[in-house]
């Protein structure tokens, strides 16, 4: 109606003029509003417009500096794992693997977590602990990602060789499984999911813990009057009622996660190989470009690497495109 | 920061004029004032590349501004990038840690580069073995082994065989090399392939490679990170900052059969000994990696500065010119001070008959 109104002047004098009892004139003041309001919708949708724009141009900027590399190498650019500057073969198989599997190694870890943190500060935690606790939280989010980074490889690198790892294969002889094979040297995809799950844990507790606040509290009062205990009332009450928001806000703790860079090519080892095994050093999208993007000379090696941005971008897009999606048919199914 | 601003704000000023007016800026400060060109003072030559020697170019720039006025504005970016501003002639000289291909010398835009080794890098050998207290003895090809893959235990035979009466742990070995493209890699993977006929067949040499085995590290700092934070592991890192951070180095059988420490002293004797055998016609592009000479440490490298052989701005081409004879002399002196290893002396004399052969063309 607004945009009907703002392209066609005619109708705007019909509708403005229409219901006037008396007079074909108007007033100054009444022209001027009309102009006013035509230019602020004209300069708000022009605002509005210049984000797919601008993304639409990165895909093309993108796409187009990518095209020798897909050209060249078709669909083996995303099964291949040899990835040779020297000899010109370039397959991204290993970091596209590893962007994935980090990520949702992040989200195992991290969820559970956030949740929990989440339903403690909005449900059972006194006011006088809520607030702080939540601050230090959020705070979790405000840490450089190269300071993450700096504590992993310094703290967490070596207690995953010493401690975790050693305990996972051996004293709970979870050996047997592939995913906890082979030798520990510290940097691993386990080193890089578990930081990735500290980084993204903040962005969904926070708004998970928003989104619980914000639920009725007659919804509660309604579970407690059916006689529900309290877990009853937060598992059949609360977190259904909220379940569209929470997985929203798993959505942008999973969006950090695959697009995280400095602290994940600190810990995950850089290795251009698939493995089963989380101890296995593996390599993501995002540290390759930063790797080797300042050094690549060859015109392949650039074409290559703009590729594996293309291919970034086009992996976050589904996943985005598809929690987009989840979160519309939870809504719906409401 | 104001000051380096300032620089930069000059370099884009003369850039900008660098079409329209011959005289260099006597101001930078205030760039709409052009001074007499014969004047000492000058505008400011641009240079991008290598971050290897940048700590020693910087001092280079400022010693040399503080002697002539003439500023030199460097962005170290890395030597892929200095190659390509060189070849988009966006810059007055490039520098870089690797020569640059026929293929990339074709794509230049303004004729044929010279190239001009300015100072030498080394790559040592660096490893974490508790149990070892005297420096590791090791050999080219073993290395190469060792970073194929194929030798997987400190108390393997062949590192034993070197290394009489050291007790050598049965530990795992961990190779630890760059993620990163770096002229580093490029150097380590130069003397793998001149030492280790399989290597030289796969992966072969250059910035990144297909790493058969390890872990990446990325920088100096994170492969010297990870191998101190690993039991058992073994990378390598620049000289100069094995020797800042006194890191435990091996020790290098070189081409004349002895074992040879990392030192400035050893890598300019590679420098020598490799110089002594270039051809009269040498462009300088060459490596001397596993030089000739009792003395040399075998993984040494020079590292260069990049400039057009016949260059296009007469002014500033003559200022490129009088800074780089400067650097060779007096330049070299300083070298030493900051972990670099300087040139030796007969190839400064063959420098100098090939910086006299660069063209400085007409004013446009």
């Amino acid at each position: 109606m607004t945009d009907a109104v703002a392209r066609d002047p005619t109708q705007v004098t019909e509708v403005a003029t229409g219901p006037a009892p008396a007079g074909s004139s108007r007033s100054w003041t009444e022209i001027g509003t009309e102009i006013g309001d035509r230019v602020y919708t004209w300069s708000i949708a022009g605002f509005a417009s210049l984000v797919p724009i601008l993304l639409l141009l990165i895909f093309v900027a993108v796409g187009v500096a990518a095209w020798p590399a897909l050209r060249a190498f078709g669909l083996s650019f995303l099964t291949s794992s040899d990835w040779d500057p020297v000899a010109g073969h370039f397959g991204a198989a290993p970091a596209i693997y590893g962007t994935i599997v980090s990520s949702i190694l992040a989200l195992v870890v991290a969820t559970p977590l956030a949740l929990g943190v989440a339903v403690f500060l909005s449900e059972f935690a006194p006011s006088w602990l809520r607030g702080p606790v939540a601050f230090a939280v959020d705070l979790l989010a405000a840490v450089p990602s190269v300071i993450y980074g700096l504590w992993g490889i310094f703290i967490l690198i070596p207690f995953l060789r010493e401690y975790l790892m050693p305990f996972l294969r051996d004293t709970l002889h979870l050996g047997v499984l592939p995913l906890f094979t082979g030798p520990a040297y510290g940097s691993s995809m386990l080193a890089a999911g578990l930081i990735l799950a500290i980084m993204c844990l903040p962005y969904i507790s926070a708004v998970t813990r928003e989104v619980l606040l914000a639920v009725p509290r007659s919804q509660r009062e309604a579970a407690l009057a059916l006689g529900a205990t309290r877990w009853e009332v937060i598992r059949d009450a609360v977190i259904p009622y909220a379940r569209s928001g929470i997985i929203g806000g798993i959505i942008l703790g999973l969006g950090r996660a695959l697009g995280e860079t400095m602290a994940v090519t600190m810990l995950i080892g850089n290795r251009h190989e698939i493995s089963a095994s989380l101890f296995a050093p593996g390599y993501t999208m995002a540290s390759l470009i930063a790797n080797e993007f300042s050094e690549a000379t060859g015109d392949m090696h650039l074409a290559a690497l703009m590729a594996v941005g293309f291919v970034l971008l086009l992996v976050t897009f589904l996943v985005n495109a598809i929690a987009r999606w989840l979160v519309w048919q939870t809504a719906r199914e409401r | 920061m104001k000051p380096l601003s300032l620089v930069f704000a000059a370099a884009i000023v003369v850039a900008g004029c660098a079409g329209s007016a011959d005289k260099a800026q006597k101001d930078s400060a205030s760039g709409a004032a052009p001074a007499t060109a014969t004047s000492a003072g000058g505008g400011a030559l641009t240079g991008a590349g290598a971050t290897f020697p940048y700590p020693i170019y910087s001092k280079w720039f400022t010693d040399y501004a503080a002697k002539t006025g003439v500023k030199i504005n460097y962005q170290p970016i890395g030597s892929g990038g200095g190659i390509r501003q060189l070849q988009e002639q966006t810059v007055d000289f490039g520098a870089s840690d690797a020569p640059m291909s026929d293929d990339e010398m074709s794509k230049a835009k303004g004729g044929p580069v010279q190239h001009i080794p300015t100072v030498l890098g080394a790559v040592c050998i660096t490893y974490n073995v508790p149990e070892i207290t005297q420096p590791l003895k090791l050999t080219g090809d073993l290395i190469a082994d060792i970073f194929l893959g194929k030798v997987t235990k400190w108390n393997d035979s062949r590192i034993a065989a070197l290394n009489k009466g050291v007790a050598l742990p049965n530990r795992d070995l961990v190779v630890v090399h760059r993620s990163d493209g770096s002229g580093t890699s490029y150097i380590f993977t130069d003397y793998l392939s001149a030492v280790s006929p399989a290597w030289k067949t796969s992966p072969g040499k250059g910035k990144d490679v297909s790493w058969p085995a390890g872990l990446g590290a990325k920088g100096n700092d994170g492969v010297t990170g990870q191998v101190k934070q690993t039991p058992g592991a073994i990378g390598y890192v620049e000289l100069a900052y094995a020797r800042q951070n006194k890191l435990p180095v091996a020790s290098l059988r070189n081409a004349a059969g002895q074992f040879i420490a990392p030192s400035i002293d050893a890598v300019t004797a590679a420098a020598a000994g490799a110089a002594s055998k270039f051809p009269p016609s040498s462009d300088y592009r060459v490596s001397i990696v596993n030089a000739p000479g009792a003395q040399a440490y075998p993984i040494s490298s020079f590292t260069w500065i990049l400039l057009y052989k016949t260059q296009p701005n007469a002014e500033k081409g003559k200022q490129l010119l009088d800074f780089l004879k400067w650097a060779l002399h007096d330049g070299e002196q300083t070298a030493g001070s900051l972990d670099y290893a300087p040139l030796p002396t007969p190839l400064i004399a063959r420098l100098d008959s090939t910086l006299a052969t660069i063209k400085v063309g007409a004013t446009p």
